[in-house]
């Protein structure tokens, strides 16, 4: 089939446009976070006179980057673990049971995507206290707290995802792992997990970049003992002087293993959402 | 465990009704009940149980004085909501003002993403060479930690060291003075182009892999009797892309309207009025005011609001497919 010449048109207007959309704030990132500071106080260059890997030293001094790495390498990890274990669970359910109350459930589970976030940011955090006070469990100021508030942030999505995934493989592959003996959860285990790798891959990803870019909950959730790196790089704009090269500098290693991850993964991701979204 | 006696209430119950007399319950029906009682769990602490006390909330006088036991905080009735209804009031004023910004921002910032997400999608539907490095390209503002990203713009529309002005004036040469771009009218503009930034590429994603399980044949029927590129799109690529664009559009609108992160990074503690989303809006009336009785009652507005128009949307959308 050929092309028309309006259509190659499109095509390449369309790339060209969108690729330099994409790109030109990544490159101001990158290329500020190797300036001077008083290269990116003044006037803006696209190609700098001078070029220094300083700012990726100082920006460990000039906030607690570490532990602030640290916090959210855990609570987003943690959180990703339980969230994928606990969506496992409800889209088999879901996917390979009809009961009572699924559609409801099904229904509910979306719906919180309606949530503003603002609503439930306050009562939330007003429990989260009051479990402290009356159970002595500190939930507040401690990565506990957020874990379970970044895991539920995640689950709707996750059970979305994996319960069209996991309708897409064939009931007769548990159907018969059942005849040979196998209970439910070892159905689960052995036949419908290993088949649905992908989709527990895009899962995961999703999870991960939800607890670690959260911002509103982690600003307000959060103290010096278990500051995210969400709430962590708007430290060095809050100082006297704006550290931009800093700023961006942190940045460029905030995102990278996301990134990376991201990207090497990217297909398993299409496949997960291609199963979710289609049928 | 917990779970079992958690599910109490929904489980038997509801397997009752439905049971006829005599027949007994099939064995292991408390499975998948079991299954989803994690969830259902977290669910209910995090989501359900916050929501039902911010609504209770917005029935309560919480000032304050009332912050730190507000068990106490006096019942008023609809008074809050009266408040924020009132638009002769600078309250009701501000908050239709904020959610008049917040519906041109998301028609803006949806169409726009939908739009572009759209283009490339097609534009790399057919295989080139090349085409890989695209697809990569085009997810990294996606991939990208939120605050990242937003904080590059940001830099980037600083008034006297930002890229944009440094290449609209001395790239350019536009004349004039360098605007600023995160304070006065200019903010929303902003707030619309970094909000599009972020959002385009999940349409490209969602759209991507609905295209894929488009087969190729039927483009090649079509051109072979004669239909023209844009006619394909309408007559085809739409049609068959419907299921993915309704639940794309639908989460796109609610993500939108409800966006908090995007104006609270960009604009940080000092939000200009032309950029002053819903969301940012309630957390500042509720935390700079502490009112938090008013503030909840404006989010329950906000949610009512979402809830509306989803209940429309999801409805016309199925009265459609009945009809086709």
């Amino acid at each position: 089939m050929h092309d028309t010449t309006g259509t190659k048109v499109f095509r390449i207007v369309t790339i060209v446009l969108l690729s330099i959309f994409t790109i030109i704030p990544i490159y101001v990132m990158v290329i500020s976070g190797l300036k001077p500071l008083k290269d990116v106080q003044g006037s803006f260059s696209w190609w700098p006179e001078t070029l220094t890997i300083q700012p990726y030293i100082d920006m460990w001094k000039t906030v607690p980057l570490a532990d602030y790495f640290v916090n959210s390498v855990i609570v987003s990890s943690v959180a990703t673990v339980l969230s994928l274990i606990i969506a496992i669970f409800a889209a088999y359910a879901v996917s390979r049971y009809t009961f009572r109350g699924r559609s409801l459930f099904s229904g509910a589970v979306l719906s919180t995507q309606m949530l503003p976030g603002v609503l439930f940011l306050l009562p939330l955090f007003l429990i989260f206290v009051n479990i402290n006070t009356n159970f002595g469990i500190q939930l507040v100021g401690t990565r506990v707290g957020l874990i379970i508030t970044y895991l539920t942030f995640s689950l709707p999505f996750s059970i979305w995802m994996l319960a069209g995934y996991f309708n897409g493989i064939p009931r007769e592959l548990d159907e018969a792992a059942k005849v040979d003996g196998c209970g439910p959860m070892r159905a689960l285990i052995r036949v419908i997990l290993p088949a649905a790798r992908p989709g527990l891959v895009a899962v995961a990803i999703y999870s991960f970049m939800t607890s670690w870019g959260e911002v509103l909950f982690a600003s307000v959730m959060t103290t010096d003992a278990n500051r995210t790196l969400a709430v962590g790089l708007q430290l060095y704009s809050t100082q006297t002087n704006v550290y931009w090269n800093q700023i961006m500098a942190a940045s460029v290693v905030v995102s990278i293993p996301i990134v990376i991850g991201f990207l090497l993964l990217q297909k398993n991701f299409v496949a997960g959402l291609t199963a979710g979204a289609v049928k | 465990m917990s779970a079992p006696t958690a599910l109490k209430k929904s489980g038997p119950a509801a397997g009752a009704s439905k049971r006829k007399a005599g027949t007994p319950r099939r064995a292991g029906w408390w499975l998948p009940y079991a299954l989803l009682a994690p969830a259902v769990i977290f669910e209910l602490v995090v989501h359900v149980i916050p929501m039902v006390t911010g609504i209770w909330m917005s029935f309560l006088k919480l000032t304050k004085m009332f912050i730190a036991n507000w068990g106490n905080a006096p019942f008023v009735g609809l008074k809050n909501y009266q408040v924020a209804l009132d638009f002769d009031s600078a309250v009701g004023i501000g908050l239709l003002k904020s959610f008049g910004i917040t519906v041109a921002f998301t028609i803006l910032v949806v169409g726009l993403s939908w739009g572009l997400g759209m283009a490339a999608a097609v534009a790399l539907q057919k295989a080139f060479r090349g085409r890989a490095i695209f697809r990569t390209l085009f997810l990294i503002p996606y991939a990208l930690p939120m605050y990242a990203g937003v904080i590059a713009w940001k830099f980037m529309l600083q008034k006297d060291n930002g890229a944009v002005n440094h290449f609209l004036f001395d790239n350019l040469g536009l004349p004039g003075d360098k605007p600023f771009w995160l304070i006065g009218d200019n903010a929303f503009i902003s707030v619309v182009i970094v909000a599009i930034w972020r959002l385009w590429p999940f349409a490209f994603l969602m759209l991507m892999a609905g295209l894929q399980s488009i087969p190729t044949d039927i483009y090649e029927a079509a051109s072979v009797d004669g239909a023209k590129p844009l006619r394909q799109w309408w007559n085809m690529t739409l049609p068959m892309l419907r299921p993915v664009n309704m639940s794309l559009v639908l989460v796109m609108f609610l993500w939108t309207f409800n966006d908090f992160n995007t104006p609270f990074v960009l604009f940080g503690g000092s939000q200009p009025p032309a950029g002053d989303l819903i969301s940012f809006h309630i957390y500042n009336a509720s935390f700079l005011t502490w009112n938090f009785g008013s503030g909840a009652a404006m989010s329950v507005l906000l949610l009512l609001f979402l809830l509306v128009v989803s209940g429309i949307y999801v409805l016309f959308m199925n009265r459609r497919k009945d009809n086709a």
